[in-house]
């Protein structure tokens, strides 16, 4: 086995014990190219007949490409797909003229909240990794969540042998994410092994593309000529910028992410 | 080459998280903007750039100076790729070592040269040969401090040597390097040319591969079984060996055999007709038996078969693991409550002393532990299969323990068993009863090795909680048997039918005063005895002929410790 078909067989291993062990599961896709591996992961582990709903938490405020191939790749596969925007927040108009911090928090982690409750899951698979980010990087496989979706990272139980929490009291649910080990580079030739259809923003054009995507305020391009799979692959073998430089909303301040991700961002 | 799992261990501040930025740093594995993130913090608060920063991205650590929870880096040299787990050493935090020891394949234990072998080192030291990590190096770190001396080094050396023989961990490698210098890690020290031995990153790249489970005996524990279709989908890992369809395989506890009909599949891409340890496969069989997750299917020798286990446990839980409780042991994918039947002993990790009789293991402590399991499960000896042999325990909520498995024991629950050479009889003469004064219970703790007593052999009368006299019968009400003492040695073993009533002190089996005198208040005693129907009548029939008190009595204890 190579480095990519062991990580498969872990994250197959992973999804099966979220749908075996935690009750009500749904999963997140945002149409990036993780959860796009994650979506391709589902479809493998369990045989195209994956039994749970894919969930797209819609901020208004996505680059435009995103949603239109969103709605394309859902038909072509015929898989589940809720849609959830925060309506409460985009009435009080949030925008990045609140502070970018403000406007991740109403728009995305608190629509993430208000689609955990309203349809009651236990467990919610998010493709997260954890070389992207350094309070990714702490993330246990299966990470418990609260009533109130915070994060208790000081305080997580420990997890080896491929044994991970499934019990939990009722109220919580689990964040599973099967592609913490894999990295960046990882994604990209997995893609090109698997020949996984990718959103084509990725791919340079006027030698600028897209590395992270997100809402089209706060995500910037970087330079680039990268317009195929293995321009990319070599772009990010000699790369020593971080993954998410073009996302604005981790420039507020040094703990940006790992404040939004205790509260409840993914 | 698949990457190496490594982990760095050890005692806190001796320089873990130090030696791994300088480690990511010197072979300019991390991203501009880590660096640019460190040194921007390093500007704010006035202080020097420090290497070990790189890996505490939480700002609580910063603040605190320790790390918290494992993290796991990427790093490569042109040899190969590794994940380089940084445990921490702080002692509240050994969960979390456990959780980043536990997957790596080698281990690396730092050790300060300036204080040497410290409580954590030994500890850690310890924990890794539990977990099974075969290969453990040394490095002896801020060698810089002690003005590179070589003595000093070898003195460290021979003292983690000592510590670690009786262990039978014997680390590949020592090696003084300094972190914070970067002497020995990535490129070989001026300053101790009297090593002539290899750099850090030299041996990183000389570890062999990880040892592959490929030729071992089929093991492929059921995780799930799928009805998506009209097909029963049986899914699952390979833990050990390979699975080819027309394979005749075994599915265990129960040992039906079936044969491989083929795999399932998504895409065309991914049709197989073999697989092999470490593949997460489907497969569909012959004869579609109620197969369930927790099972395991097997080619080869069979795995064994029991609902009681001998294992070696670490505790890390918040509440005490203690005799008689029960909790929800995870092994593979099976799930079972498992009730801690004995504790063997228990041993102190940072001293390697065994502590015989105990009714608990704290937080922190290690243990030989025999459970008791509510149903037959499959698993293997730790030593022949490490994933089916291994399993976590978990207390309320959370995994509050983990252990492996040493052997399986018989169903017959052990203890103490009088033998005539023909027929065993079992007793709990020498049990010990404890009053909790915490818990507010009492407890009953068995002999600590399964004895087996036989005639001519003399018994110690007084333990802690009881004192026999030099004479005395034992009636087995229970397996219709009796046992003669005399002047404290056994002098005859046998059936009740073969009884004479003499006039000496009697006992049940439990130790407990018959009140008897004479051989027809005995004939009375085993007619009542006979006539119990129900635990209702029991507690009668024992209230009315037995003394709670008369040669047993109840010790108060608050510790683990006896």
């Amino acid at each position: 086995m190579d480095r990519l078909d062991e990580l498969e067989s872990e994250s197959i291993y992973i999804l099966r014990e979220a749908y075996c062990k935690l009750g009500k599961l749904g999963m997140l896709w945002s149409i990036g190219k993780d959860s796009t591996v994650l979506l391709w992961l589902a479809q493998k582990a369990f045989f195209g007949h994956v039994p749970f709903p894919f969930i797209h938490v819609d901020t208004l405020r996505k680059i435009p490409a995103m949603i239109e191939y969103r709605d394309r790749v859902a038909k072509e596969l015929g898989i589940k797909l809720i849609v959830h925007t925060n309506w409460d927040a985009v009435k009080i108009g949030a925008s990045p003229a609140l502070g970018r911090l403000e406007c991740c928090r109403l728009l995305k982690t608190e629509g993430l909240k208000q689609v955990v409750k309203l349809y009651g899951f236990d467990g919610l698979i998010v493709g997260v990794r954890r070389d992207e980010e350094g309070s990714r990087s702490k993330e246990r496989v299966f990470s418990e969540r609260n009533e109130s979706d915070a994060w208790d990272y000081t305080n997580q139980p420990p997890e080896f042998w491929n044994q991970f929490k499934t019990d939990f009291p009722k109220g919580h649910h689990i964040r599973v994410h099967p592609l913490l080990s894999w990295t960046e580079l990882d994604i990209w030739e997995y893609i090109r092994r698997e020949n996984i259809p990718i959103i084509d923003l990725y791919f340079a054009k006027n030698g600028k593309r897209y590395r992270s995507l997100g809402c089209a305020c706060c995500t910037g391009q970087i330079d680039s000529e990268a317009d195929t799979l293995e321009k990319i692959i070599e772009e990010l073998k000699s790369t020593n910028v971080g993954e998410r430089a073009g996302r604005a909303q981790d420039n507020e301040d040094s703990y940006a992410l790992q404040k939004l991700r205790r509260e409840g961002y993914m | 080459m698949s990457e190496l799992k490594i982990v760095f261990v050890g005692h806190v501040d001796h320089g873990k998280s130090t030696i791994i930025g300088r480690l990511l740093y010197d072979t300019k594995s991390l991203p501009q903007g880590i660096i640019d993130k460190v040194q921007r913090i390093a500007d704010e608060t006035g202080k020097n750039f420090e290497f070990a920063y790189l890996l505490d991205a939480f700002a609580e650590e910063r603040q605190q100076g320790i790390t918290i929870d494992t993290t796991q880096l990427k790093f490569s040299t042109p040899a190969r790729d590794y994940l380089i787990i940084d445990a921490p050493g702080h002692k509240e935090f050994l969960k979390n070592m456990i959780s980043g020891a536990a997957n790596a394949n080698a281990a690396f234990l730092v050790i300060d040269a300036q204080s040497g072998v410290r409580e954590q080192s030994r500890r850690h030291a310890y924990l890794l040969s539990l977990l099974g990590i075969k290969k453990i190096f040394v490095l002896v770190n801020k060698m810089d401090l002690v003005d590179w001396d070589e003595k000093i080094f070898r003195a460290v050396v021979s003292e983690i040597k000592n510590f670690l023989a009786p262990l039978k961990v014997m680390p590949e490698k020592f090696i003084p390097v300094s972190g914070f210098l970067g002497d020995n890690i990535t490129s070989r020290s001026k300053n101790l040319s009297w090593y002539a031995g290899e750099t850090l990153i030299e041996t990183l790249d000389k570890i062999g591969g990880i040892e592959e489970n490929f030729s071992a005996a089929l093991r492929f524990p059921i995780q799930d079984v799928y009805k998506f279709d009209e097909r029963r989908i049986i899914v699952g890992r390979i833990e050990a060996g390979t699975l080819h369809v027309g394979d005749k395989i075994k599915i265990f506890p129960e040992g039906r055999e079936t044969i491989v009909k083929e795999f399932a599949w998504w895409q065309e891409r991914d049709k197989k007709i073999s697989a092999r340890a470490g593949e997460s496969v489907g497969i569909i069989v012959e004869d579609e038996f109620f197969n369930k997750r927790g099972e395991i299917i097997a080619t080869g020798n069979a795995p064994q078969i029991s609902n009681r286990l001998r294992a070696s446990v670490f505790w890390m839980g918040k509440n005490f693991l203690t005799v008689g409780k029960s909790y929800k042991l995870k092994m593979a994918t099976a799930e079972v409550e498992a009730t801690v039947e004995k504790i063997i002993r228990t041993i102190d990790a940072a001293t390697l002393e065994s502590q015989k009789i105990s009714v608990k293991l704290k937080r922190d402590d290690v243990g030989e532990i025999i459970f008791k399991l509510k149903e037959k499960i499959a698993f293997d000896d730790f030593g022949k299969c490490p994933a089916t042999g291994r399993f976590v325990l978990i207390d309320g909520w959370d995994v509050a323990g983990g252990g492996i498995v040493l052997s399986a024991e018989n169903s017959e629950a052990d203890g103490t068993i009088f033998t005539n050479g023909e027929q065993n009889f079992r007793a709990e003469l020498f049990d010990e009863f404890y009053y909790d004064v915490e818990q507010r219970k009492i407890t009953q703790v068995a002999e600590p090795q399964n004895e087996i007593y036989r005639v001519g052999d003399k018994i110690q009368t007084a333990g802690f909680s009881y004192d026999y006299p030099a004479d005395f019968d034992i009636i087995l009400l229970n397996e219709s048997a009796f046992v003669k003492i005399r002047d404290a040695e056994i002098i005859s073993i046998g059936r009740l039918a073969d009884y004479t009533f003499e006039k000496v002190p009697h006992v049940n089996g439990r130790g407990f005063g018959l009140k008897v005198n004479t051989s027809a208040q005995f004939e009375e005693l085993l007619r009542e005895f006979r006539a119990v129907e129900n635990p209702r009548e029991l507690a009668d029939f024992s209230n009315k002929y037995f003394f709670l008190n008369q040669f047993r009595t109840l010790k108060f204890y608050f510790d683990y410790v006896i």
